[in-house]
């Protein structure tokens, strides 16, 4: 285990001074997501135009360094992306935090994918996975607009 | 007391956490176990083995006599007056479950009332919330103080001639206060209200004696106080045994059945159903032989002793700060720090081997009376040391270090 590869320092900024920690005027989709272990929150705001394209996101919450840092990360990256976009970078970045460290979407450039790729260090600390992913679930939640509540204790993480 | 031997007496030390010594900091949450425990449990399994209560075999006489035993000896321990206000569950939760379902059962309907505090733990509020569920209980709260505490007033305020039941914790997991137990009962049962204390910090950490506290109830979970997983203790006066109806079907616990009635057992055996936690019965013995080793006298003056040490410590520590200052505190030191997430906190303390616990600690309520999301805590036990302070204390300026804190 490697501290410094956990906490790097692009993650301690973002947890700091988060990015898009608001709240998005006129949202059309928004979700909400919550670790019952640990007390963290999310909520995620999205405004998508008619081409289905992310105009703005935000979000709202509070949790630890990585999953702040996530979610900020997170919004800053797919903004101006398309819905079926985002979908694949999320199914990239949770295979890149569970399974093999390495990020192949197409829909990533490379300075995007190296900014991700702070957050591969995670994997090492099984009990903070869920920090690092609940973002992500629950913005998938949001663009389906399915109103479901993520808890990350119902889910393989 | 001579603290080397006594963590000598505990095996887990002797491993390495990521290849550091190992500063246990979580016995509020569960304890570690002596080898005599752990010991008794083996050469219960290979020698001794055999269902309680049930055969006539050599074997199930001596499990039985065994299973028993401890019975007695916690009976000696907390100071009931009968052997059979021991009742053996699977854990304190199962204790206030048990409590909370058959009291329910038999003595509330719509509209009573029940108080507890804003220190509980999850498991002394859910099991009364099923009750608001199905018997349209209303649950009120005692609130606690600037300090973390909940005092006889704060109880008092919330009883009416419709409260039925008191139930509060002994000792917070998270403040640290410790409740006037004997006085809250007192001015209860003045009102013939019948209390049940939530013992899973008290009963570790300070003198029980229940004739003295003269509670109802009292639950103790065995795993926080240096013995085995799976098993809990109710303590109830005798009358409330006797007139509560049985808690879970099963063998054991039946005195005759035909097929239109069932007769129950007497106690213990009518709240023991099925094939109890015979192994860790069995081996708890050797804990309460492990703590009248020590002596709870200096037990309490040994923890109290670190949790000063611990409080002046981490006061002095700048941007620290202590969650609640409660005159009378057990050993539990919770803490935030500004600009650190706990859950943070807790992986860069393991890094060195420091065991914390980071987040509401089953105690949503307080923590949102508080206004936070979480915090840090260590907590405890009879095998800490000034120097598990102070590796507390470098550690966390290490968190301060990564997280650029001065």
């Amino acid at each position: 285990m490697n501290l410094k590869e956990l906490y790097q320092e692009i993650i301690l900024e973002h947890g700091k001074n988060p990015r898009n920690l608001r709240k998005t005027e006129n949202f059309n989709k928004d979700a909400k997501g919550h670790n019952p272990l640990c007390g963290d929150k999310v909520h995620i705001y999205l405004k998508l135009n008619e081409n289905k394209k992310v105009e703005d996101i935000s979000f709202e919450g509070s949790g630890c360094a990585i999953s702040m840092a996530s979610a900020s990360i997170m919004t800053d990256l797919i903004k101006g992306k398309e819905e079926a976009e985002i979908k694949e970078i999320v199914k990239d970045f949770l295979s890149m935090i569970k399974e093999k460290p390495t990020l192949n979407s197409r829909n990533l450039k490379e300075d995007e994918k190296t900014k991700l790729m702070c957050l591969s260090g995670v994997k090492q600390y099984p009990m903070r996975v869920k920090c690092a992913t609940l973002s992500w679930h629950t913005l998938t939640t949001a663009i389906d607009n399915t109103q479901q509540v993520i808890n990350t204790e119902e889910m393989d993480i | 007391m001579d603290i080397n031997n006594i963590k000598s007496q505990f095996p887990i030390f002797k491993e390495k956490i990521n290849g550091k010594s190992l500063v246990y900091l979580d016995s509020a949450n569960s304890s570690q176990k002596p080898l005599s425990v752990v010991n008794r449990i083996y050469d219960f399994y290979t020698k001794e083995f055999s269902n309680v209560g049930r055969s006539v075999h050599h074997l199930a006489v001596t499990a039985t006599n065994l299973y028993e035993n401890t019975r007695i000896s916690v009976q000696k321990y907390i100071n009931a007056k009968d052997k059979d206000e021991i009742v053996f569950t699977k854990g304190a939760t199962e204790a206030i479950n048990l409590v909370a379902e058959t009291f329910g059962e038999k003595y509330l309907k719509e509209g009573d009332e029940i108080i507890i505090t804003e220190l509980e733990h999850h498991s002394n509020y859910v099991p009364w919330h099923f009750l608001r569920k199905t018997k349209g209980i209303k649950i009120e709260f005692a609130e606690i103080n600037n300090d973390g505490e909940v005092t006889l007033e704060s109880i008092e305020k919330k009883i009416t001639n419709k409260t039925k039941l008191i139930a509060f914790t002994h000792l917070s997991n998270v403040t640290g206060a410790i409740l006037p137990v004997k006085e809250i009962t007192n001015l209860a049962h003045k009102k013939g209200i019948p209390v049940l204390v939530d013992g899973c910090q008290g009963a570790p950490h300070l003198k029980l004696d229940m004739q003295d506290l003269d509670c109802d109830f009292y639950a103790i979970s065995c795993h926080k106080m240096y013995g085995p997983t799976g098993l809990g203790i109710l303590y109830a006066k005798k009358k409330w045994l006797d007139e509560l109806p049985p808690y879970q079907g099963g063998g054991g616990m039946i005195d005759w059945v035909k097929k239109n009635d069932i007769g129950y057992g007497k106690l213990p055996n009518k709240y023991e159903a099925g094939t109890m936690a015979t192994a860790q019965v069995v081996a708890f013995n050797e804990s309460i032989k492990f703590l009248n080793s020590i002596g709870i006298k200096n037990i309490i003056e040994h923890e109290q002793i670190l949790m000063e040490y611990g409080k002046e410590t981490l006061r002095k520590n700048n941007s620290v700060r202590l969650i609640g200052n409660p005159k009378n505190k057990g050993a539990v030191l919770s803490f935030t720090i500004k600009g650190i997430h706990p859950h943070d906190i807790a992986t860069i303390l393991d890094e060195d081997g420091v065991a914390i616990r980071a987040g509401h600690h089953c105690c949503q309520i307080l923590h949102e009376k508080l206004n936070i999301n979480a915090s840090a805590r260590a907590s405890l036990g009879v095998y800490n040391t000034k120097d598990d302070i102070d590796n507390l204390n470098s550690a966390i300026n290490k968190c301060k270090k990564i997280f650029d804190l001065k």
